[in-house]
């Protein structure tokens, strides 16, 4: 009954494409603003993201997410490298600066200090200038939205001048960093300098980022390393988990956008239900038809799920594709866009799509199972 | 229970009532009523709107229950099978021919006479090539890869009818087949039932209002108020000279 199935979907080509966009739209709502809100998450994490080369992070025990600056001892670091299974391991500096411009303004940054030696942690998408140039003495690295922030409407250039706690800075590049919640610029400098560019409060080091030896996870390398040190060691994935585990629980943005995001779901989920349940309703007298030419109630149950299913599949394949084409093409047109695609926003939406057509169905075969096959004699 | 049927039995209906509950109210359909069939012959039902004929052929075929009385079907006690065994039943040894012809819009003239095959277990392939010579029988070989909004209304008919005994059942039931197409038409669906009931010993009966028919009938059955109210028999001669009775 498989292809009569099919064929009865297919059918009337007006209510399939109706069914189709109806799931579609559905699915649409779903990815695009799980997809938002995970890209509105993802930058709670941004500024992990952008420290490459290390894939652990040494932090002090009590330390809840990144934002949470709390200084470790001097000799961390060389704890640290003395744990097995730890390839190199270099001090992070991390906090906020004060710059004067040449006009005068202030403007506060977030500031990172990497390693002198090693540049390990250093961005790596570099729009003017490169890395290696932080080896120039009294030189940073800012981000470009943060370049744009602090002289608007200028090309980007290496060459601009600021003065940090007294000790005069130039910016030999431009680099383009992982989006976030706050405006303020992110500037990288050497360790050394980092110290120099804060007030003596606020010189502490937060962080100790290490690398896990060639073939060991990273998460059992961290392990190890809380158990050796007493510090709380994580790898880079749990770290982006942890913050934003943190934002999640202890901030109203998630949960109020969430709200938003749960309202598509209801409102996606309500769409695709009823219009595969009218669907099923306006062939009512089909079914029972084929109900009174005696056909089982399983097979019709067989016949209405896979309607259902490849309503579904089709609708969550077109869904999902124009999903990611908005995604594309809206960040390209808005850099403040926030969209972030995970496999795991397809699968949520493949099980809530699945979930709308299961549900729907169920609708569907009761209402075709009560009823009566003696309808077909009723004229009209 | 066994659904598969001994050919020569044919309908009985001994003290059978139907009461509908409508709301509040309790609406007695059939009232003890009582009928013998016998195969090989086109039985019509006649009667006013709302005497009980398709309730009488609903139980009769077995897509309603009776409140009470025996319905012997086939040599099959419809009262007594259950819900899966009735489906059953009906899938093997119950053709359809309907007022409104109730074709699946979307599968051609070919596809729509295969169902019955198919839901009883026939191949795709099988179906449509045994579908396919049925098709030819009533007259619509070339249009057998039509859909059903191609077809006139005595062409839909046709299908209809050829989608009721493809699967060569012992029982026709046809509610009104005349009633939605013209004269003409209506001639010419008379004479294949007529023909198809004859021809296969099967039970045939027509539930009908349009008088014009009646000439093919070999026994009349009128009906009022819920109970058999009368009945005339034709002799074969009458019914094959129907067309110039009207």
């Amino acid at each position: 009954m498989n292809w009569i199935a099919l064929k009865m979907l297919t059918g009337d080509q007006g209510k399939y494409y109706a069914l189709i966009c109806g799931v579609t739209f559905a699915c649409l709502l779903i990815a695009e603003q799980s997809a938002t809100f995970c890209g509105v998450m993802m930058r709670t994490t941004g500024l992990i993201q952008d420290i490459h080369g290390a894939d652990i992070w040494v932090m002090n025990s009590n330390v809840r997410y990144l934002d949470d600056l709390k200084a470790i001892s001097d000799d961390a670091v060389f704890r640290v490298r003395g744990v097995p299974g730890v390839s190199w391991a270099v001090n992070l500096y991390r906090g906020m600066g004060e710059a004067q411009l040449a006009s005068g303004n202030f403007q506060s940054m977030i500031l990172f200090g990497v390693d002198d030696a090693s540049l390990a942690g250093a961005p790596i998408h570099m729009v003017v200038g490169k890395v290696g140039d932080l080896q120039i003495p009294d030189s940073i690295l800012v981000d470009e939205a943060g370049f744009h922030y602090m002289w608007p409407g200028e090309p980007l250039q290496a060459g601009k001048v600021l003065e940090m706690n007294s000790h005069r800075v130039v910016v030999v590049g431009v680099f383009r960093a992982s989006q976030t919640f706050s405006t303020n610029p992110i500037a990288f400098t050497r360790f050394s300098h980092a110290i120099l560019y804060v007030p003596p409060a606020t010189r502490m080091i937060p962080f100790v980022l290490a690398k896990s030896a060639l073939g060991l996870e990273p998460a059992d390398v961290a392990r190890r390393i809380s158990q050796q040190t007493g510090l709380k060691a994580l790898s880079k994935p749990d770290f982006v988990w942890v913050t934003m585990m943190y934002y999640l629980a202890h901030t109203g943005v998630p949960i109020n956008f969430g709200t938003t995001v749960i309202l598509g779901f209801v409102i996606g989920c309500a769409v695709a239900g009823q219009t595969f349940y009218l669907f099923t309703v306006e062939n009512i007298k089909q079914f029972g038809t084929l109900k009174a030419m005696g056909l089982s109630d399983r097979r019709l149950v067989g016949m209405i799920l896979l309607q259902s299913l490849v309503v579904g599949g089709i609708g969550y394949g077109i869904g999902v594709g124009l999903a990611t084409v908005y995604g594309i093409i809206a960040r390209k047109s808005f850099i403040l866009l926030s969209f972030f695609l995970p496999w795991q926003v397809l699968a949520i939406t493949a099980l809530a799509i699945l979930l709308i057509s299961l549900l729907s169905s169920v609708f569907c075969i009761r209402r075709v199972l009560i009823l009566e096959p003696a309808i077909v004699f009723q004229g009209g | 229970m066994p659904t598969d049927v001994v050919k020569t039995s044919g309908v009985s209906c001994q003290s059978v009532t139907k009461e509908f509950n409508r709301g509040a109210a309790r609406v007695l359909a059939l009232q003890g009523l009582n009928l013998q069939i016998s195969p090989g012959e086109l039985t019509l039902i006649v009667g006013p709107s709302g005497c009980g004929k398709t309730t009488l052929i609903s139980l009769i075929a077995g897509t309603l229950d009776a409140t009470s009385g025996e319905i012997s079907v086939l040599g099959q006690d419809l009262v007594h099978m259950s819900k899966r065994e009735k489906t059953t039943f009906r899938a093997r040894n119950v053709g359809f021919v309907f007022q409104q012809f109730n074709l699946l819009p979307a599968l051609t003239a070919a596809e729509n006479v295969a169902v019955p095959l198919v839901i009883n277990g026939w191949t795709k392939a099988k179906a449509l090539e045994r579908a396919a010579v049925v098709l030819k029988s009533v007259g619509l070989a070339d249009r057998m890869h039509f859909l059903p909004a191609e077809l006139s209304g005595g062409q839909q008919q046709r299908v209809a009818i050829a989608r009721g005994i493809v699967h060569d059942p012992q029982l026709l039931v046809c509610d009104e087949p005349t009633s939605a197409i013209d004269a003409k038409s209506g001639q010419v669906v008379m004479e294949l039932i007529r023909g198809l009931a004859l021809e296969s010993n099967r039970v045939t009966m027509v539930v009908t209002h349009d008088q014009r028919v009646f000439g093919f009938a070999d026994r009349i059955v009128s009906m009022d108020d819920g109970r058999v109210s009368g009945e005339q028999r034709q002799t074969p001669a009458d019914a094959n000279h129907g067309t110039e009775q009207r």
